[in-house]
């Protein structure tokens, strides 16, 4: 190792410190302006009688669906819900959660020891999703080498490295478990799919598709279902006859049973004024993403 | 106790009998109509691998292709483990084409916990006794975490079973 050789190399240290310097200055530059605009959108949430001008935005339900409790009264506990709303921010904070819905294509990585590379990554379709708080799920589905293959992740999980939107759209139901006796071509995504960007302020589009299932036996009596996104099932009279018995047409009319599935909005209210200082913050990760892809391309 | 129902390698679910109380004895003795049948609840499907459960070879060894071919899947006779119910990683023994044969489980459809993935088949890999399979190629994506399992399965009994990971080509 000679004087040259550590001439060398102070000149390419300099050059990569001058790099990060260039790079610190720019995301400065850009925390800075993050700052000014939260300060100028939050000062009106920070002010001590803003709970009377709140306003739950319409979304807010749907964006964040794990932020309001379970309905159901033998597991609600004020403490510990407002401890999981303060940790599920923290995370956060660290990851970007994107918006979801069941029928959006996203890819999963994970902290994996016994993957190469030490990050697992696995991409599908969301079939599923559910859970309140802290343990907020949801189901990935894929076909790999003419395998079905479904994997359940918890949002909040520290083991996730990273949740990324590939294609953000809504399909005609809400669960779409009878993808797993639908031919394999409806749940067929290939591994290295791109991004799809929307345009700013696009409403999340509706994807009609019916999608045709295979011949019978199913996991579950999909006639008896009323899922609009699968094709004309096929079946001898005797199944829809037995539906049609078996089908409870007035629970549709049955306000407590919707009571005592909701939050009321009163309390949505104060759950979302919890969270209202942060939610400039949530909203600016979430129009990151599609700034971030346009840039991208 | 399990309700013993037809499991074939498409998963038809199986169901477990559930504990109930059974009220027929504190009828009447004097009643003169037929006793109703014992009523009895099910739990909901478990998917699970146990005796009888048939099975899909994912390699490409012959029996394993022959077997799967002519539509007589082989079925698990015995699983070496305490409990009976088998999961991904667990050794086996399936009967297939009038032969008994190890087998490991690399893949299942029963739900799993979370990170784990669960597959729309029940996959099994033909083994011989040292761990060696029978084919050279796994054409479906296997899980992860068998990485681990497989290694130390194999350091008390002497046998390798790692070998199945050198034949995978994907992993999920």
């Amino acid at each position: 190792m000679d004087v040259a050789d550590v001439g060398v190399r102070c000149i390419q240290a300099a050059s990569r410190l001058k790099s990060a310097l260039t790079i610190g200055m720019c995301l400065q530059n850009e925390v800075r302006q993050m700052r000014t605009t939260f300060a100028q959108n939050s000062s009106r949430y920070l002010k001590k009688d803003f709970k009377e001008d709140l306003v739950v935005p319409e979304d807010f339900r749907h964006v964040y669906p794990e932020f309001l409790p379970d309905p159901n009264p033998e597991w609600r506990n004020n403490l510990r819900e407002r401890l999981e709303r303060q940790d599920m921010l923290a995370r956060r904070s660290v990851i970007n959660i994107p918006e979801f819905y069941v029928g959006t294509v996203m890819a999963v990585s994970v902290a994996d020891p016994n993957a190469s590379g030490k990050v697992n990554r696995f991409l599908g379709i969301c079939i599923q999703r559910g859970g309140t708080g802290l343990r907020a799920w949801f189901i990935l589905r894929n076909v790999i080498d003419n395998q079905g293959v479904e994997i359940l992740y918890e949002m909040y999980s520290p083991l996730i490295q990273g949740i990324e939107v590939i294609r953000l759209e809504k399909r005609l139901d809400g669960e779409l478990l009878y993808l797993r006796d639908a031919l394999p071509e409806y749940s067929t995504f290939p591994l290295d799919m791109e991004e799809e960007i929307l345009p700013d302020g696009a409403p999340v589009p509706v994807n009609p598709v019916k999608v045709k299932l295979k011949p019978r036996p199913w996991h579950e009596r999909w006639e008896r279902k009323n899922f609009q996104g699968v094709q004309d099932l096929g079946l001898p009279e005797r199944f829809y006859k037995r539906a049609k018995e078996l089908e409870k047409p007035y629970e549709k009319y049955d306000l407590m049973k919707e009571y005592r599935a909701t939050i009321p909005e009163e309390e949505q209210a104060e759950i979302f004024a919890e969270i209202a200082p942060h939610y400039p913050r949530l909203e600016a990760g979430r129009r990151q993403r599609k700034r971030r892809t346009l840039t991208k391309t | 106790m399990t309700l013993m129902t037809s499991k074939d390698a498409k998963c038809i679910p199986h169901r477990r009998l559930v504990a109930t109380r059974n009220f027929i004895n504190l009828l009447p003795v004097s009643t003169s109509y037929l006793l109703p049948a014992a009523s009895f609840q099910t739990s909901s499907c478990c998917h699970e691998i146990q005796k009888m459960t048939r099975l899909r070879v994912v390699d490409n060894s012959t029996l394993g292709k022959a077997a799967m071919l002519e539509g007589r899947p082989p079925r698990c006779i015995h699983i070496y483990n305490k409990k009976g119910i088998g999961t991904t990683g667990d050794k086996i023994l399936v009967a297939i084409k009038g032969q008994k044969k190890r087998a490991i489980i690399v893949g299942c459809h029963q739900n799993q916990k979370p990170l784990v993935p669960k597959f729309d088949s029940n996959n099994i890999v033909l083994i011989d006794d040292n761990g060696t399979p029978l084919g050279n190629r796994i054409f479906v994506p296997i899980p992860t975490f068998l990485r681990k399992t497989l290694v130390e399965m194999s350091r008390p009994k002497g046998a390798d079973f790692t070998k199945i990971l050198a034949i995978a080509t994907r992993f999920v």
